[in-house]
């Protein structure tokens, strides 16, 4: 068998594989946060929360209205941007004017209210879901054999991102929103609706978050903490990649993922806390973030 | 007026844990050291630290080992738990204080929670069940094992504590800390080195976070994951903001509030104690902003008439 520093190559391709699939998940999300971020100021601290109610979404779609995970893929995201557009109109709204902290605050009080009733419906244990038929089963890529689904999660989480950034960076649509987040007044000046935009963006990263989870739900188990967990290792990860770039969100978020999988290979015990590791390193080299730019 | 309220909030201190369960009294004047030591950092010098869990709980661990599996007397497993929460306080502060607004209370939020990992995986901290079984011990020959003998040594140490960060608020330093806090850039250009203002704030906080955190395992006798997790990062916020941020005696408030509630809560309500919190953040930082305190002063200033009065001290 072919080893590398002592471990197989095997389990080093295994844990590598490992490591995408949670790096595409940090990157879906960190790219929501970036999204989010770059047009309202706001450090959206529910969409670990709005995650797990993605997670849950696809869950009761299935056991209540026999909708299966295709179908779930496309009506979680939509339901959940629903969700987003309202707490945007309801809530967020009213907090434009002040401190930007005050939008963290309010998306952790969120954060706190989805979390709570999630676990007084369902408990902490969660429930199961199962892949779907059609990605079921181990695909062999010729120098290993994974999961189908894992591959698919990899593909998929791609496939948005790029599309995402494509939008954001090479399209009209794209351009109104990078004036909007340059200069809100100016933009609204020339006749393009800003407010409109910001719900919107707000709405489509929250849709983000719940197509995540969608994807998640038969990875990991659908419970109410799944999200708790994950939310402050893709801060981390945002601090790392700087908001600055839509890019820089997406890299950094499979890159990290890939560091994470490589520890556990090379030294399991520092596996859950490299992340932060990294993050405090960065912030000693250069404080804006690997991606983001000095204001 | 000032010193009246003192006065009475001192007598109702020592003569409360006879006529209330002296646990729940312990529980609330820790968290109210908790939140005093926060609204030194958040309402005198504008950092909203998402991480100060780390500091109260981290504390409480080092204490309890010192206590359990060293055998240390209790007066120097607090000082040196205050110590390390000082000295945790300086290492998280050295790296936060680089960024600003919400990326500071992101960062604080990441290292937190690498604490947090750290309590739960090193081989000393009881893993998920937590460090249990710290004996309470004496404290200057009094022996700690009554609850009502435990109430005074704490309500002596929230009465230090809090004249401590009192004085702090009021001193040059505190002055220089709230120039920072309403214009950072003509704090610099006055020629104050404002991050070591800062990280100097950022240590004082923790230390007396770390503080309240040790008071708080001696009343319960363990220190559990609770401690560090980032809902009691959040807890304290909240203690703070429904108090009234930026004021003295607001963080005592809400913390007194909260907790009680809690307390009357948990019985009844279940998981759903997280959702009422989560309901009275959000209703907060909606329309309240200025939390009991802060509005209640308000109110009274505008039944005088006085208007144009400067900021609520």
């Amino acid at each position: 068998m072919i080893e590398i520093f002592g471990v197989p190559l095997m389990a080093l391709y295994s844990q590598l594989m490992l490591g995408l699939v949670n790096g595409s998940f940090y990157a879906l999300l960190s790219l929501g946060l970036a999204v989010i971020f770059g047009m309202l100021n706001i450090i959206n601290f529910a969409h670990g929360a709005l995650y797990m109610m993605g997670a849950f979404c696809a869950w009761m779609l299935l056991s209540l209205f026999n909708v299966g995970y295709f179908g779930a893929l496309i009506i979680a995201p939509i339901i959940l941007g629903l969700i987003g557009i309202l707490i945007e109109r309801f809530l967020l709204k009213w907090l434009y004017q002040v401190d930007h902290l005050y939008g963290l605050l309010l998306t952790f009080g969120l954060a706190l209210i989805f979390e709570g009733y999630f676990r007084s419906k369902f408990g902490v244990s969660g429930e199961t879901y199962d892949v779907p038929d059609l990605l079921d089963g181990p695909v062999n890529l010729g120098f290993m054999v994974i999961p189908k689904y894992r591959l698919w999660v990899i593909f998929l989480s791609l496939v948005v991102c790029l599309l995402t950034w494509f939008v954001i960076e090479k399209t009209r649509l794209g351009s109104y929103l990078r004036a909007a987040t340059e200069n809100p007044k100016l933009t609204q000046a020339f006749g393009i609706n800003v407010p409109l935009m910001v719900m919107l963006t707000y709405g489509f990263g929250v849709a983000l978050a719940g197509l995540a989870g969608v994807m998640a739900a038969p990875i990991y188990q659908v419970s109410p903490l799944m999200g708790s967990h994950l939310i402050i290792i893709v801060f981390a990860v945002v601090v790392i990649g700087g908001m600055g770039s839509i890019m820089g969100a997406i890299v950094s978020g499979l890159g990290l993922g890939i560091v994470e999988g490589l520890t556990k290979v090379f030294y399991p015990p520092l596996s859950s806390t490299v992340v932060f590791i990294i993050m405090a390193l960065v912030l000693i080299v250069r404080p804006a973030g690997l991606f983001g730019r000095e204001k | 007026m000032r010193i009246a309220i003192y006065l009475i909030l001192l007598i109702i201190g020592a003569v409360l844990p006879h006529f209330v369960y002296p646990v729940l009294l312990m529980k609330i004047l820790c968290f109210a050291i908790f939140a005093c030591a926060f609204n030194l950092l958040l309402g005198f010098s504008g950092l909203l630290s998402f991480g100060h869990a780390a500091f109260f709980g981290g504390a409480a661990y080092v204490s309890g080992y010192l206590i359990k599996n060293l055998e240390l007397p209790t007066e120097v497993a607090i000082i040196g738990g205050v110590l390390s929460a000082a000295l945790m306080g300086w290492l998280v502060g050295i790296l936060a204080i680089r960024r600003q607004g919400i990326y500071f209370a992101m960062v604080t939020l990441a290292l937190a929670q690498m604490v947090y990992f750290i309590c739960l995986e090193a081989p000393i901290t009881g893993g998920e069940d937590g460090m249990q079984g710290i004996p309470r011990g004496s404290f200057l020959g009094l022996s700690l094992k009554d609850d009502l003998t435990l109430y005074y040594v704490i309500f002596t140490g929230f009465i230090l504590a809090f004249l401590i960060i009192y004085r702090t608020i009021h001193s040059p330093f505190g002055q220089v800390l709230k120039a920072i806090r309403e214009n950072e850039s003509r704090a610099i250009s006055l020629g104050y080195d404002v991050p070591k203002y800062k990280l100097l704030a950022f240590v004082i906080s923790a230390a007396f976070a770390g503080f309240a955190g040790i008071l708080k395992m001696l009343v319960f006798n363990f220190a559990t994951l609770t401690d560090v997790h980032w809902h009691m990062s959040g807890d304290v916020v909240l203690m703070t903001i429904f108090g009234g941020i930026g004021t003295i005696l607001g963080p005592v408030v809400g913390s007194s509030i909260i907790i009680t509630l809690e307390d009357q809560l948990t019985d009844s309500a279940g998981d759903m104690v997280t959702v009422i919190m989560g309901v009275i953040f959000v209703v907060c930082v909606l329309i309240f902003r200025k939390g009991i305190v802060g509005e209640s002063v308000a109110l009274y200033q505008r039944m005088l008439g006085r208007k144009n009065l400067p900021q609520v001290k």
